[in-house]
């Protein structure tokens, strides 16, 4: 994760962050929001797309200011940059999506420590040029996205019975409330890192 | 029992229980689950780093509730708080390591391996915003940081017993690691909704 | 590990044989569970027969299924998951829907029990953990409770009368007698009908030395005193010994203490351990069965109990003799 990839293309450094070094299923990184606001689709497309938007502009910053900013302060600079793309992300959400912000509450802010976007400017903007670590966060971003709406929508299906708030099963269908919950959340998230576990040993298998 | 309607003593026995038990940081609003997930592998590191984490969330609600309240607020600069907050836990948390490391070495040793990874951690951040969204005065908030880090304490510290014992489990390489330790976490976070409701 | 502990104590060669097989244990606790088994059945009548059928079918058979997907030795011929099966269907109300006990012995038989790597490896009980998930789910299937008799009018229990403070003490007891209370005529889940016969069928347990007493006397005595002390309606000691009697015999107290607070997977195997085990979750039942949003705190305070079973055992665990324990570092209380 720490090499310098002038020599990938962009397309590779993009698809890296989707399969081979998706944050959620392969890094684990980012697991708080992960759990925590994956009770519905809507919940988690709105908190994977504003953590993308933060990282692709951190990742951005930090590779134009990676000759300037001093080796021993670099990682509270980070964090200042990643503070202030939050704090924009957060007024624009305020201003534009009330509701969603409401219903991601604490979650927005506390993008500021989701390990994805200090570990991508440290371990890619840091190294790599503009353009390459914008599609990274790109990348990665969309991973995390793609992983997070793919945890909500069991969860909304399995504990709601709905999809982005349409009911799926009609009347008589019992939700099993278990996987809204607290508990149900830790559990899908572990069985989906193994089922991604899993699929990638029959993958490699199959491959070699 | 009412948190609200309660008062003096009883309502700091209150805000104990419900942050220990009812809304455990991390088993009921996930928060800190990073080393929640990745510290707990022994019981000594899981103290280690609960009491270190014990440490900078008392301090960081006292420190943050006074920037909010004393400089954020007057100059109408709510809208900063993120920025200054997580600058403000940064710093605490490399001051209490440089202080650590003169003037108590012991303790420098066995906490100061978990400090640098406190800054990230989203618990800090986390119970510093809710101390402000909850209105806690200065007092209020270190407790209800310190009670919430309790919280953290008490977790990563039955999941280390855990840890510790499914060592010897035959585990399928799949489920090793991440996955085991959320379906632990899951199973874990059942017993704690007995605690649910029983404060509000 | 409880009852066999003196025998099946893992410890250096040389080992001795001993009859104490998994089969022959799980025969012995489902012979024990048996008459209260009947009295649900005599209670309820066929739908407690089906719920029981259902889920013990519903968890060999998912045991079975999975360790054939996963090219392992089937056990299910150690009878373990059909105890499970039973005791989930245990913490079911009469009336509840044959589908959820299906989906609860499910996943106390995959989650909470092979995922961690089989029997004996699962660090809570897989039927109160599945009980807990079914509950998160559908709380009001869980909680409507149906007079026994074969008309099922529904019902709360004596435990949710006391509760949601409908009438006083005496209006309950005048409702539903002790001895209706230990017989099983009243409303509840299925194997919280009869204190008596549960408490038989512990009895037949520690006389085959399949459990030792220490943890059921240890969970209902901490229950007793506690249920002494802050039991009564009229402020701290002022409840009747009757009356502490009453709402230990009522709901899941002794199916708790005999049946599932002893399973030896979850539970410490050092005796000190167990004591604490029982007492704390003795304690933990009555705070939550007297504060608690549910009227009934017995399995929660077990799990919660499982939860901790580890580090109480880690801390309660012997020095083996001949072995110095390391200067300055006390039993899991230092830094790494």
């Amino acid at each position: 994760m720490n090499e310098t990839v002038e020599k990938k293309s962009l397309g590779q450094i993009f698809m890296n962050g989707i399969l081979d070094e998706n944050p959620t299923f392969r890094l684990v990184l980012g697991t708080c929001p992960t759990l925590a606001v994956t009770t519905s689709v809507e919940n988690g497309i709105g908190m994977g797309l504003a953590a993308t938007f933060v990282l692709v502009g951190s990742n951005y910053v930090v590779s134009l200011l990676k000759n300037f900013i001093p080796d021993e302060v670099r990682i509270p600079g980070y964090v200042v940059i990643i503070a202030t793309f939050v704090t924009v992300a957060q007024l624009l959400m305020q201003a534009y999506l009330p509701d969603l912000n409401a219903s991601l509450g604490l979650f927005v802010p506390l993008i500021v420590v989701n390990c994805i976007i200090l570990a991508r400017a440290e371990a890619f903007a840091n190294k790599n040029s503009a353009l390459h670590s914008v599609m990274d966060g790109l990348g990665m971003g969309l991973g995390f996205t793609l992983a997070i709406t793919l945890i909500s929508a069991i969860r909304e299906i399995l504990g709601g019975g709905t999809f982005l708030g349409h009911s799926l099963f009609g009347e008589g269908f019992e939700p099993m409330t278990f996987f809204a919950l607290a508990p149900g959340g830790f559990i899908i998230f572990g069985l989906m890192i193994a089922i991604v576990n899993w699929l990638s040993t029959k993958f490699k298998r199959s491959v070699n | 029992m009412e948190l609200a309607a309660s008062s003096g003593g009883f309502r700091i026995f209150l805000m104990l229980i419900s942050a220990v038990f009812c809304n455990n940081f991390v088993l009921a609003r996930f928060l800190g689950c990073c080393p929640f997930l990745g510290v707990s592998k022994t019981v000594g590191g899981a103290v280690g780093m609960g009491l270190a984490v014990t440490f900078v969330m008392g301090l960081a609600s006292l420190f943050t509730t006074m920037v909010q309240l004393y400089i954020l607020n007057p100059l109408n600069m709510a809208y900063m708080q993120t920025i200054a907050f997580i600058l403000v836990i940064a710093a605490l948390v490399q001051f209490v390591e440089m202080f650590m490391k003169k003037a108590m070495p012991p303790l420098y040793r066995s906490l100061g391996i978990y400090l640098p990874l406190i800054t990230t951690n989203c618990a800090v951040l986390g119970v510093t915003i809710l101390n402000i969204n909850s209105s806690y005065g200065l007092l209020e908030s270190v407790l209800n940081g310190v009670f919430s880090a309790l919280g953290f304490l008490l977790a990563i510290v039955l999941m280390a017993g855990i840890n510790e014992r499914l060592a010897t489990a035959k585990i399928s390489p799949i489920l090793t690691g991440f996955p085991i330790s959320l379906v632990t976490a899951g199973l874990m976070s059942i017993a704690f909704l007995g605690f649910s409701g029983m404060i509000r | 590990m409880d009852g066999t502990l003196e025998k099946m104590y893992v410890a250096p060669s040389p080992h001795i044989r001993d009859k104490h097989t998994t089969q022959r244990i799980m025969a012995d606790v489902l012979i024990a569970l048996l008459p209260a088994a009947a009295a649900a059945v005599y209670f309820y009548g066929a739908s407690a027969l089906l719920l029981m059928a259902a889920s013990v079918a519903a968890a060999v058979l998912a045991e079975y299924v999975w360790q054939k997907a996963n090219r392992q030795r089937v056990t299910v011929s150690d009878l373990s998951a059909a105890v499970t099966g039973l005791l989930l269907a245990f913490n079911m109300p009469a009336s509840a829907p044959v589908w959820m006990p299906v989906i609860g012995a499910v996943f106390a038989i995959i989650i909470v029990k092979q995922l961690f790597g089989g029997l004996g490896h699962n660090f809570i009980n897989p039927a109160l953990a599945a009980r807990g998930a079914l509950m998160a789910s559908w709380p009001s299937h869980m909680t409507s409770f149906v007079m026994p008799g074969a008309d099922a009018v529904s019902s709360a229990t004596p435990l949710g009368m006391i509760k949601e403070g409908a009438g006083t003490f005496a209006d309950v007891t005048a409702r539903f007698s002790l001895t209706d209370v230990l017989t099983g005529r009243i409303p509840g889940c299925l194997g919280e009908v009869s204190a008596v016969l549960l408490l038989a069928g512990g009895i037949y347990l520690i006389a085959r030395k399949v459990i030792q007493p220490r943890i059921p006397v240890a969970m209902l005595g901490s229950m007793i005193v506690m249920l002494w002390i802050f039991g009564g309606e009229g402020g701290l000691f002022s409840a009747s010994a009757y009356a502490v009697l009453y709402q230990v015999a009522c709901g899941g107290a002794v199916l708790g203490a005999v049946f599932m607070a002893t399973d030896y997977a979850t539970t410490p195997v050092t005796p000190v351990g167990q004591w604490i085990f029982g007492a704390g979750a003795g304690v933990l039942a009555v705070i939550i069965r007297l504060l608690g949003t549910y009227p009934e705190g017995v399995s929660y305070a077990i799990l919660l109990m499982n939860v901790a079973a580890p580090l109480i055992e880690k801390l309660t665990r012997p020095t083996p003799f001949g072995v110095q324990k390391p200067a300055g570092k006390k039993a899991g209380g230092s830094a790494a």
